[in-house]
Protein backbone atom coordinates (compact mmCIF):
# COMPACT_ATOMS: atom_id res chain seq x y z
CA UNK A 1 0.00 0.00 0.00
CA UNK A 2 0.67 3.27 -0.92
CA UNK A 3 0.30 5.09 2.44
CA UNK A 4 2.44 1.66 4.22
CA UNK A 5 5.29 2.38 2.23
CA UNK A 6 5.82 6.31 2.67
CA UNK A 7 4.94 5.59 6.62
CA UNK A 8 8.03 3.03 6.51
CA UNK A 9 5.12 0.67 8.45
CA UNK A 10 6.22 -2.53 6.37
CA UNK A 11 10.07 -2.30 7.78
CA UNK A 12 8.96 -2.13 11.30
CA UNK A 13 8.89 -5.44 13.76
CA UNK A 14 5.36 -3.85 14.93
CA UNK A 15 4.11 -5.07 11.54
CA UNK A 16 4.16 -8.91 11.65
CA UNK A 17 2.75 -8.50 15.11
CA UNK A 18 -0.73 -7.63 13.59
CA UNK A 19 -0.79 -8.12 10.37
CA UNK A 20 -0.51 -11.97 9.05
CA UNK A 21 2.68 -12.38 6.80
CA UNK A 22 3.54 -15.27 5.24
CA UNK A 23 6.37 -17.49 7.41
CA UNK A 24 9.28 -16.78 5.05
CA UNK A 25 9.12 -12.91 5.13
CA UNK A 26 8.22 -12.61 8.88
CA UNK A 27 11.58 -14.75 9.75
CA UNK A 28 13.25 -12.27 7.49
CA UNK A 29 11.72 -9.03 8.61
CA UNK A 30 12.74 -10.05 12.90
CA UNK A 31 16.55 -9.10 12.56
CA UNK A 32 16.76 -8.43 16.42
CA UNK A 33 19.73 -10.13 16.83
CA UNK A 34 21.37 -7.43 13.57
CA UNK A 35 22.50 -11.03 11.75
CA UNK A 36 22.07 -8.72 8.56
CA UNK A 37 19.70 -11.07 7.23
CA UNK A 38 18.02 -8.03 5.31
CA UNK A 39 20.82 -7.87 3.53
CA UNK A 40 23.16 -4.68 3.24
CA UNK A 41 21.41 -1.70 4.68
CA UNK A 42 20.66 0.91 1.86
CA UNK A 43 19.67 4.68 2.55
CA UNK A 44 17.82 5.48 -0.39
CA UNK A 45 15.54 7.86 0.37
CA UNK A 46 17.14 10.75 2.64
CA UNK A 47 14.78 10.18 5.87
CA UNK A 48 15.22 5.74 5.74
CA UNK A 49 17.54 5.45 8.97
CA UNK A 50 20.57 3.31 7.64
CA UNK A 51 20.39 1.40 11.08
CA UNK A 52 17.99 -1.46 12.21
CA UNK A 53 16.17 -0.99 15.40
CA UNK A 54 14.73 -3.95 17.59
CA UNK A 55 11.41 -2.75 18.98
CA UNK A 56 10.14 -4.52 22.22
CA UNK A 57 6.47 -5.47 21.45
CA UNK A 58 4.20 -4.00 23.59
CA UNK A 59 3.35 -6.36 26.62
CA UNK A 60 -0.58 -5.15 26.53
CA UNK A 61 -1.90 -5.96 23.66
CA UNK A 62 -5.99 -4.11 24.16
CA UNK A 63 -4.31 -0.73 25.35
CA UNK A 64 -2.81 -0.62 21.85
CA UNK A 65 -5.67 -1.47 20.12
CA UNK A 66 -7.30 1.60 21.76
CA UNK A 67 -4.98 4.07 20.88
CA UNK A 68 -5.44 6.46 18.05
CA UNK A 69 -4.42 5.65 14.80
CA UNK A 70 -1.52 7.74 13.94
CA UNK A 71 0.49 6.51 16.63
CA UNK A 72 0.19 3.11 14.78
CA UNK A 73 2.50 4.23 11.96
CA UNK A 74 4.72 5.90 14.21
CA UNK A 75 6.54 2.31 14.44
CA UNK A 76 8.09 3.55 17.93
CA UNK A 77 5.81 2.31 20.82
CA UNK A 78 6.72 4.20 24.07
CA UNK A 79 9.25 2.21 25.89
CA UNK A 80 8.10 -0.67 28.11
CA UNK A 81 10.75 -2.04 29.52
CA UNK A 82 12.96 0.41 32.44
CA UNK A 83 16.29 0.70 32.39
CA UNK A 84 18.56 -0.46 35.45
CA UNK A 85 21.34 1.18 35.13
CA UNK A 86 21.77 5.32 34.27
CA UNK A 87 22.90 6.44 30.88
CA UNK A 88 25.72 9.03 30.50
CA UNK A 89 24.05 13.04 30.35
CA UNK A 90 25.59 16.73 31.27
CA UNK A 91 28.08 18.17 29.38
CA UNK A 92 28.82 22.35 28.81
CA UNK A 93 29.44 22.76 25.10
CA UNK A 94 29.33 26.31 23.24
CA UNK A 95 29.78 27.81 19.50
CA UNK A 96 30.11 30.77 18.70
CA UNK A 97 30.13 32.57 15.42
CA UNK A 98 32.90 35.78 15.10
CA UNK A 99 34.85 37.93 12.37
CA UNK A 100 37.55 34.88 11.98
CA UNK A 101 35.06 32.02 11.62
CA UNK A 102 33.95 29.85 14.17
CA UNK A 103 34.47 28.45 17.50
CA UNK A 104 33.43 25.18 19.54
CA UNK A 105 34.26 24.38 22.74
CA UNK A 106 33.18 21.84 25.23
CA UNK A 107 34.23 19.79 28.12
CA UNK A 108 35.43 16.35 28.52
CA UNK A 109 33.35 14.73 31.17
CA UNK A 110 30.88 12.03 30.70
CA UNK A 111 28.67 11.01 33.89
CA UNK A 112 26.04 8.85 34.67
CA UNK A 113 24.34 9.03 37.02
CA UNK A 114 26.63 10.14 40.12
CA UNK A 115 29.79 8.14 38.73
CA UNK A 116 32.02 10.23 36.06
CA UNK A 117 31.89 7.22 33.56
CA UNK A 118 34.63 8.83 31.58
CA UNK A 119 37.01 11.54 31.95
CA UNK A 120 38.17 12.14 28.52
CA UNK A 121 35.72 11.90 26.13
CA UNK A 122 35.56 13.67 22.95
CA UNK A 123 32.96 15.88 22.17
CA UNK A 124 33.40 17.55 19.15
CA UNK A 125 34.35 16.15 16.39
CA UNK A 126 34.53 16.54 12.97
CA UNK A 127 31.97 15.32 10.38
CA UNK A 128 34.41 16.66 7.15
CA UNK A 129 36.96 18.93 7.13
CA UNK A 130 34.93 21.64 7.05
CA UNK A 131 31.98 21.02 9.50
CA UNK A 132 32.41 20.01 12.82
CA UNK A 133 29.63 18.86 15.43
CA UNK A 134 29.59 19.32 19.28
CA UNK A 135 26.93 16.89 21.10
CA UNK A 136 25.38 16.89 24.05
CA UNK A 137 22.93 14.94 25.62
CA UNK A 138 23.42 10.83 25.78
CA UNK A 139 26.67 9.76 25.21
CA UNK A 140 25.65 6.44 23.49
CA UNK A 141 22.73 8.57 21.26
CA UNK A 142 25.23 11.49 20.38
CA UNK A 143 28.05 9.00 19.06
CA UNK A 144 26.09 6.73 17.27
CA UNK A 145 24.17 9.24 15.42
CA UNK A 146 27.31 11.18 14.94
CA UNK A 147 28.36 8.42 12.75
CA UNK A 148 25.35 7.63 11.33
CA UNK A 149 25.65 11.52 9.92
CA UNK A 150 29.39 11.03 9.15
CA UNK A 151 28.08 7.82 6.34
CA UNK A 152 25.37 10.02 5.12
CA UNK A 153 26.91 12.95 4.43
CA UNK A 154 29.84 11.16 2.73
CA UNK A 155 27.36 8.78 0.71
CA UNK A 156 25.94 12.46 -0.37
CA UNK A 157 29.23 13.39 -1.66
CA UNK A 158 30.14 10.43 -3.24
CA UNK A 159 26.59 10.60 -5.14
CA UNK A 160 26.41 14.16 -6.03
CA UNK A 161 30.16 14.76 -6.43
CA UNK A 162 29.71 18.32 -4.16
CA UNK A 163 29.74 18.95 -0.20
CA UNK A 164 26.00 19.04 1.18
CA UNK A 165 25.66 22.33 2.82
CA UNK A 166 25.22 22.84 6.66
CA UNK A 167 21.26 23.94 6.66
CA UNK A 168 21.22 21.08 4.71
CA UNK A 169 23.27 18.90 6.67
CA UNK A 170 21.07 20.02 9.87
CA UNK A 171 17.93 19.26 7.97
CA UNK A 172 19.01 15.93 7.26
CA UNK A 173 19.69 15.01 10.62
CA UNK A 174 16.48 16.09 11.90
CA UNK A 175 14.70 14.49 9.57
CA UNK A 176 16.27 11.27 10.62
CA UNK A 177 15.50 12.37 14.31
CA UNK A 178 12.18 12.54 13.63
CA UNK A 179 10.83 8.83 13.66
CA UNK A 180 12.32 8.97 17.49
CA UNK A 181 10.59 11.93 18.47
CA UNK A 182 8.94 11.14 21.84
CA UNK A 183 11.23 8.18 22.86
CA UNK A 184 13.69 8.57 24.91
CA UNK A 185 16.53 9.25 22.53
CA UNK A 186 18.48 12.50 23.79
CA UNK A 187 20.61 14.04 21.29
CA UNK A 188 21.27 17.80 21.04
CA UNK A 189 24.08 18.77 18.49
CA UNK A 190 25.51 21.73 17.23
CA UNK A 191 26.64 22.32 13.79
CA UNK A 192 29.54 24.94 13.10
CA UNK A 193 30.78 24.97 9.86
CA UNK A 194 32.99 27.00 7.28
CA UNK A 195 30.66 29.27 6.01
CA UNK A 196 30.33 31.01 9.49
CA UNK A 197 27.10 29.41 10.36
CA UNK A 198 25.88 27.66 13.26
CA UNK A 199 22.85 25.32 13.78
CA UNK A 200 21.45 23.39 16.95
CA UNK A 201 19.57 20.64 16.11
CA UNK A 202 17.76 18.40 18.66
CA UNK A 203 15.88 15.37 19.17
CA UNK A 204 12.74 16.74 20.11
CA UNK A 205 12.37 18.46 16.56
CA UNK A 206 14.32 21.84 16.88
CA UNK A 207 16.28 22.95 14.29
CA UNK A 208 17.83 26.62 14.92
CA UNK A 209 19.78 28.90 12.94
CA UNK A 210 21.88 31.55 15.41
CA UNK A 211 24.71 33.08 16.60
CA UNK A 212 25.70 32.02 19.87
CA UNK A 213 24.63 28.49 20.76
CA UNK A 214 25.53 26.71 24.64
CA UNK A 215 24.24 23.19 25.61
CA UNK A 216 23.99 21.19 28.35
CA UNK A 217 23.96 21.44 32.17
CA UNK A 218 26.92 24.11 32.41
CA UNK A 219 25.30 26.28 29.54
CA UNK A 220 23.91 28.93 31.52
CA UNK A 221 27.14 29.54 33.51
CA UNK A 222 28.74 29.22 29.92
CA UNK A 223 25.81 31.88 28.31
CA UNK A 224 26.87 34.28 31.41
CA UNK A 225 30.91 34.61 30.30
CA UNK A 226 29.97 34.65 26.65
CA UNK A 227 27.30 37.46 26.90
CA UNK A 228 29.61 39.87 28.33
CA UNK A 229 32.26 39.85 26.28
CA UNK A 230 31.05 38.45 22.95
CA UNK A 231 31.47 40.94 19.83
CA UNK A 232 31.92 40.31 16.18
CA UNK A 233 35.17 41.87 16.00
CA UNK A 234 36.93 39.75 18.29
CA UNK A 235 40.23 38.67 17.65
CA UNK A 236 40.97 35.16 17.30
CA UNK A 237 42.70 34.93 20.39
CA UNK A 238 40.61 36.62 22.43
CA UNK A 239 37.73 34.53 20.99
CA UNK A 240 39.95 31.25 21.83
CA UNK A 241 40.46 32.69 25.50
CA UNK A 242 36.33 33.55 25.84
CA UNK A 243 35.69 30.21 24.88
CA UNK A 244 38.04 28.52 26.78
CA UNK A 245 36.98 31.01 30.16
CA UNK A 246 33.15 30.02 29.12
CA UNK A 247 34.58 26.49 29.30
CA UNK A 248 36.47 26.63 32.62
CA UNK A 249 33.59 28.64 35.05
CA UNK A 250 30.71 26.02 33.83
CA UNK A 251 32.70 23.71 34.75
CA UNK A 252 33.59 25.06 38.20
CA UNK A 253 29.99 25.34 39.10
CA UNK A 254 28.55 22.77 36.99
CA UNK A 255 29.31 19.16 38.63
CA UNK A 256 28.31 17.24 36.10
CA UNK A 257 31.50 19.40 33.64
CA UNK A 258 34.97 19.23 34.16
CA UNK A 259 38.10 17.84 33.69
CA UNK A 260 39.12 19.65 30.15
CA UNK A 261 38.64 21.37 27.20
CA UNK A 262 38.75 21.02 24.02
CA UNK A 263 38.44 23.80 20.97
CA UNK A 264 37.90 23.77 17.70
CA UNK A 265 38.57 26.73 15.62
CA UNK A 266 36.60 26.72 11.82
CA UNK A 267 37.56 28.97 8.81
CA UNK A 268 37.10 28.31 5.56
CA UNK A 269 40.39 26.65 5.28
CA UNK A 270 39.05 23.93 7.67
CA UNK A 271 38.69 23.14 11.55
CA UNK A 272 41.79 23.03 13.40
CA UNK A 273 42.07 21.66 16.91
CA UNK A 274 43.91 22.87 19.82
CA UNK A 275 45.54 20.76 22.11
CA UNK A 276 43.26 18.97 24.86
CA UNK A 277 44.13 21.75 28.03
CA UNK A 278 43.56 20.16 31.55
CA UNK A 279 41.55 22.80 34.09
CA UNK A 280 42.95 21.56 37.17
CA UNK A 281 45.67 23.63 36.76
CA UNK A 282 43.91 26.07 35.54
CA UNK A 283 41.57 26.81 38.82
CA UNK A 284 45.16 27.12 40.95
CA UNK A 285 46.25 29.77 38.89
CA UNK A 286 43.44 31.48 38.32
CA UNK A 287 43.25 31.82 42.24
CA UNK A 288 46.94 33.00 42.26
CA UNK A 289 46.27 35.59 39.60
CA UNK A 290 43.29 36.92 41.61
CA UNK A 291 45.53 37.05 44.57
CA UNK A 292 42.59 34.82 46.77
CA UNK A 293 45.33 32.04 47.33
CA UNK B 1 18.56 -11.67 71.70
CA UNK B 2 16.63 -8.77 69.63
CA UNK B 3 18.70 -7.10 67.00
CA UNK B 4 18.72 -3.14 67.15
CA UNK B 5 16.86 -2.80 63.82
CA UNK B 6 13.23 -4.63 65.86
CA UNK B 7 13.80 -1.16 68.19
CA UNK B 8 13.14 2.11 67.04
CA UNK B 9 14.06 5.38 67.96
CA UNK B 10 11.37 5.45 71.45
CA UNK B 11 13.17 1.75 72.33
CA UNK B 12 9.56 1.04 71.55
CA UNK B 13 9.13 -2.04 69.07
CA UNK B 14 8.70 -1.06 65.17
CA UNK B 15 5.65 -2.45 63.73
CA UNK B 16 6.03 -4.21 60.81
CA UNK B 17 5.92 -2.16 57.86
CA UNK B 18 2.60 -1.97 55.67
CA UNK B 19 3.03 0.72 52.93
CA UNK B 20 0.09 -0.68 51.13
CA UNK B 21 -0.58 -2.94 48.05
CA UNK B 22 2.68 -2.69 45.60
CA UNK B 23 2.65 -3.83 42.31
CA UNK B 24 5.39 -5.92 41.46
CA UNK B 25 6.51 -5.74 37.58
CA UNK B 26 7.84 -8.53 35.63
CA UNK B 27 11.62 -6.67 35.23
CA UNK B 28 13.36 -8.76 32.17
CA UNK B 29 16.56 -7.94 33.93
CA UNK B 30 18.98 -9.30 36.79
CA UNK B 31 22.07 -8.47 38.07
CA UNK B 32 24.61 -11.21 38.32
CA UNK B 33 27.27 -9.27 39.46
CA UNK B 34 30.86 -9.44 38.87
CA UNK B 35 33.82 -7.26 37.89
CA UNK B 36 35.60 -6.86 34.35
CA UNK B 37 39.35 -4.95 34.27
CA UNK B 38 41.42 -4.35 31.26
CA UNK B 39 45.19 -2.70 30.53
CA UNK B 40 46.78 -1.92 27.92
CA UNK B 41 50.42 -2.28 27.29
CA UNK B 42 53.03 -1.09 25.22
CA UNK B 43 53.04 -4.62 23.18
CA UNK B 44 50.28 -6.55 25.50
CA UNK B 45 46.80 -5.98 26.83
CA UNK B 46 45.59 -8.33 30.44
CA UNK B 47 41.31 -8.83 30.60
CA UNK B 48 40.39 -10.11 33.83
CA UNK B 49 37.27 -10.83 35.60
CA UNK B 50 36.61 -12.75 39.05
CA UNK B 51 34.66 -15.57 38.46
CA UNK B 52 31.39 -15.20 40.86
CA UNK B 53 27.94 -15.75 39.54
CA UNK B 54 25.40 -14.27 42.21
CA UNK B 55 21.74 -13.06 42.38
CA UNK B 56 20.30 -11.30 45.11
CA UNK B 57 21.74 -12.64 48.61
CA UNK B 58 22.99 -16.48 46.62
CA UNK B 59 25.48 -17.28 44.79
CA UNK B 60 24.57 -18.88 41.47
CA UNK B 61 28.02 -20.15 40.67
CA UNK B 62 31.91 -19.65 41.77
CA UNK B 63 33.42 -20.67 38.64
CA UNK B 64 31.83 -18.66 35.63
CA UNK B 65 34.73 -16.45 34.57
CA UNK B 66 33.72 -13.75 32.01
CA UNK B 67 36.46 -13.10 29.84
CA UNK B 68 35.21 -14.71 26.42
CA UNK B 69 38.04 -15.52 23.41
CA UNK B 70 36.80 -13.89 20.23
CA UNK B 71 40.74 -14.25 18.13
CA UNK B 72 43.74 -14.64 18.85
CA UNK B 73 44.29 -11.15 19.72
CA UNK B 74 41.08 -10.40 21.04
CA UNK B 75 39.33 -11.13 24.21
CA UNK B 76 36.05 -9.75 25.76
CA UNK B 77 34.84 -8.86 29.39
CA UNK B 78 31.30 -8.79 30.23
CA UNK B 79 29.35 -7.77 33.00
CA UNK B 80 26.09 -6.95 33.88
CA UNK B 81 23.13 -9.39 33.59
CA UNK B 82 24.54 -13.09 32.50
CA UNK B 83 21.68 -14.08 29.71
CA UNK B 84 22.47 -10.86 28.04
CA UNK B 85 26.31 -11.78 28.06
CA UNK B 86 26.04 -15.46 27.04
CA UNK B 87 23.29 -13.79 23.90
CA UNK B 88 25.70 -11.23 22.96
CA UNK B 89 28.71 -13.41 23.22
CA UNK B 90 27.49 -15.44 20.60
CA UNK B 91 25.91 -12.68 18.10
CA UNK B 92 30.00 -11.33 18.26
CA UNK B 93 31.10 -14.81 17.49
CA UNK B 94 28.67 -15.24 14.81
CA UNK B 95 29.58 -12.11 12.65
CA UNK B 96 32.60 -12.93 13.73
CA UNK B 97 32.72 -16.46 11.35
CA UNK B 98 30.35 -14.66 8.97
CA UNK B 99 32.98 -11.41 8.30
CA UNK B 100 35.69 -14.20 8.32
CA UNK B 101 34.07 -15.99 5.38
CA UNK B 102 33.27 -12.80 3.09
CA UNK B 103 36.45 -11.13 3.92
CA UNK B 104 38.56 -13.86 4.21
CA UNK B 105 39.96 -12.55 7.16
CA UNK B 106 40.06 -11.88 10.96
CA UNK B 107 38.04 -8.83 12.12
CA UNK B 108 40.62 -6.57 13.92
CA UNK B 109 40.09 -5.09 17.55
CA UNK B 110 39.22 -2.04 16.35
CA UNK B 111 36.41 -3.36 13.94
CA UNK B 112 35.30 -5.76 16.49
CA UNK B 113 34.41 -2.67 18.86
CA UNK B 114 33.03 -0.62 16.03
CA UNK B 115 30.82 -3.56 14.99
CA UNK B 116 29.84 -3.54 19.00
CA UNK B 117 28.78 -0.75 19.05
CA UNK B 118 26.32 -1.11 16.53
CA UNK B 119 24.92 -3.83 18.12
CA UNK B 120 24.59 -2.66 21.65
CA UNK B 121 22.83 0.54 19.82
CA UNK B 122 20.59 -1.79 17.88
CA UNK B 123 18.87 -2.45 20.96
CA UNK B 124 18.69 1.00 21.95
CA UNK B 125 14.84 0.78 23.39
CA UNK B 126 15.15 -2.43 24.98
CA UNK B 127 19.00 -2.69 25.74
CA UNK B 128 21.73 -5.33 26.71
CA UNK B 129 22.40 -5.07 30.54
CA UNK B 130 26.07 -5.72 30.06
CA UNK B 131 29.09 -3.73 30.67
CA UNK B 132 31.45 -4.74 28.23
CA UNK B 133 35.33 -4.32 27.71
CA UNK B 134 37.24 -5.19 25.42
CA UNK B 135 41.18 -6.20 25.07
CA UNK B 136 43.63 -6.65 22.20
CA UNK B 137 46.08 -5.56 20.04
CA UNK B 138 45.39 -3.51 17.46
CA UNK B 139 47.24 -3.73 13.69
CA UNK B 140 50.71 -2.53 14.80
CA UNK B 141 50.78 -4.86 17.57
CA UNK B 142 50.12 -2.20 20.49
CA UNK B 143 47.62 -3.38 23.42
CA UNK B 144 44.46 -1.51 23.15
CA UNK B 145 41.09 -1.60 25.28
CA UNK B 146 37.89 -0.35 24.30
CA UNK B 147 34.99 0.36 27.17
CA UNK B 148 31.73 0.25 26.31
CA UNK B 149 28.49 1.31 28.12
CA UNK B 150 25.10 -0.76 27.99
CA UNK B 151 24.10 0.92 24.66
CA UNK B 152 27.13 1.06 22.55
CA UNK B 153 29.16 4.15 23.44
CA UNK B 154 32.65 3.69 23.13
CA UNK B 155 35.98 4.38 23.42
CA UNK B 156 39.85 3.53 23.29
CA UNK B 157 41.64 3.66 26.40
CA UNK B 158 44.76 2.78 28.45
CA UNK B 159 43.00 1.04 31.04
CA UNK B 160 39.35 0.74 32.30
CA UNK B 161 37.51 -1.56 35.02
CA UNK B 162 33.51 -1.95 34.14
CA UNK B 163 30.91 -3.85 36.49
CA UNK B 164 29.87 -4.48 40.38
CA UNK B 165 33.87 -3.02 41.67
CA UNK B 166 34.19 -0.94 39.06
CA UNK B 167 33.91 2.85 41.27
CA UNK B 168 36.12 1.46 43.39
CA UNK B 169 38.57 -0.26 41.03
CA UNK B 170 38.44 2.47 38.62
CA UNK B 171 40.17 5.37 40.92
CA UNK B 172 42.97 3.12 41.76
CA UNK B 173 43.91 2.24 38.79
CA UNK B 174 43.78 6.23 37.65
CA UNK B 175 46.14 6.53 40.11
CA UNK B 176 48.49 3.53 39.70
CA UNK B 177 48.19 3.28 35.85
CA UNK B 178 47.61 6.83 34.70
CA UNK B 179 49.39 8.39 37.68
CA UNK B 180 46.69 11.08 38.07
CA UNK B 181 47.07 13.20 41.53
CA UNK B 182 50.32 12.03 41.88
CA UNK B 183 53.12 15.09 42.51
CA UNK B 184 56.40 14.46 41.05
CA UNK B 185 56.74 10.95 40.10
CA UNK B 186 58.44 9.60 37.08
CA UNK B 187 55.95 8.03 34.67
CA UNK B 188 56.96 4.48 34.16
CA UNK B 189 55.73 2.57 31.59
CA UNK B 190 53.84 -0.32 32.76
CA UNK B 191 55.88 -3.67 32.20
CA UNK B 192 54.01 -6.99 31.71
CA UNK B 193 54.64 -8.68 35.08
CA UNK B 194 53.89 -5.85 37.10
CA UNK B 195 50.76 -5.00 35.44
CA UNK B 196 50.35 -8.58 35.83
CA UNK B 197 50.57 -8.17 39.50
CA UNK B 198 48.75 -4.73 39.64
CA UNK B 199 45.87 -6.74 38.61
CA UNK B 200 45.82 -9.30 40.87
CA UNK B 201 46.57 -6.67 43.82
CA UNK B 202 43.43 -4.49 42.69
CA UNK B 203 41.45 -7.61 42.38
CA UNK B 204 42.17 -8.98 45.94
CA UNK B 205 41.35 -5.42 47.17
CA UNK B 206 37.75 -5.55 45.01
CA UNK B 207 36.61 -8.88 46.59
CA UNK B 208 37.72 -7.54 50.40
CA UNK B 209 34.99 -4.32 49.72
CA UNK B 210 32.47 -5.44 47.09
CA UNK B 211 30.26 -8.52 48.26
CA UNK B 212 29.27 -9.62 44.06
CA UNK B 213 33.50 -9.87 43.37
CA UNK B 214 35.06 -12.82 44.66
CA UNK B 215 35.79 -16.74 44.64
CA UNK B 216 38.09 -16.75 41.70
CA UNK B 217 40.18 -14.49 39.60
CA UNK B 218 40.81 -15.33 36.17
CA UNK B 219 43.65 -13.43 34.18
CA UNK B 220 44.02 -13.60 30.15
CA UNK B 221 47.37 -12.06 29.41
CA UNK B 222 47.25 -11.23 25.16
CA UNK B 223 50.34 -11.00 23.66
CA UNK B 224 51.51 -11.73 19.69
CA UNK B 225 52.50 -15.16 20.69
CA UNK B 226 49.12 -15.70 21.59
CA UNK B 227 46.67 -16.00 24.89
CA UNK B 228 47.95 -17.04 28.29
CA UNK B 229 45.16 -17.65 31.00
CA UNK B 230 45.92 -17.89 34.50
CA UNK B 231 43.55 -18.60 37.60
CA UNK B 232 44.21 -16.91 41.18
CA UNK B 233 42.01 -17.88 43.37
CA UNK B 234 40.26 -14.89 45.99
CA UNK B 235 38.21 -14.72 49.05
CA UNK B 236 35.32 -17.26 49.03
CA UNK B 237 33.31 -15.33 51.53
Amino acid sequence: MALEDICNLRNSCLHQNWLPASPATSFLMTDCYNLGLKGPKKSQRNNEVPLQFFIPPLLNSTSFLNRSPSSYFQGNPPVTVRRPFPLSHGTTTLGFVFQGGVIAAADTRASAGGLVACPEVEKINPIHSHLVVTSSGSGADCMLWERILTREIRLYQLRHKRCLSISGTAKLLSFMLHPFKGTDVCVALTLCGWDKELIYVCSDGARLQGNIFSVGSGSPYAYGVLDRELSWSLSNEEAISLAREAVFRATHRDAYSGNNVDLFHITAQGWHQRKRENLKEEYYRDMKKRGLF
Amino acid sequence: MFSVQTFGDTGKMKDYHYTGPVEHRFSPYAFNGGTVLAVAGEDFAIVASDTRLSEGYSIHSRDSPKCYKLTDTTVIGCSGFHGDCLTLTKIIDARLKMYKHSNNKTMTSGAIAAMLSTILYGRRFFPYYVYNIIGGLDEEGKGAVYSFDPVGSYQRDTYKAGGSASAMLQPLLDNQIGFKNMEGVQHVPLTQDKAVQLVKDVFISAAERDVYTGDALRVCIITKEGIDEQTVALRKD
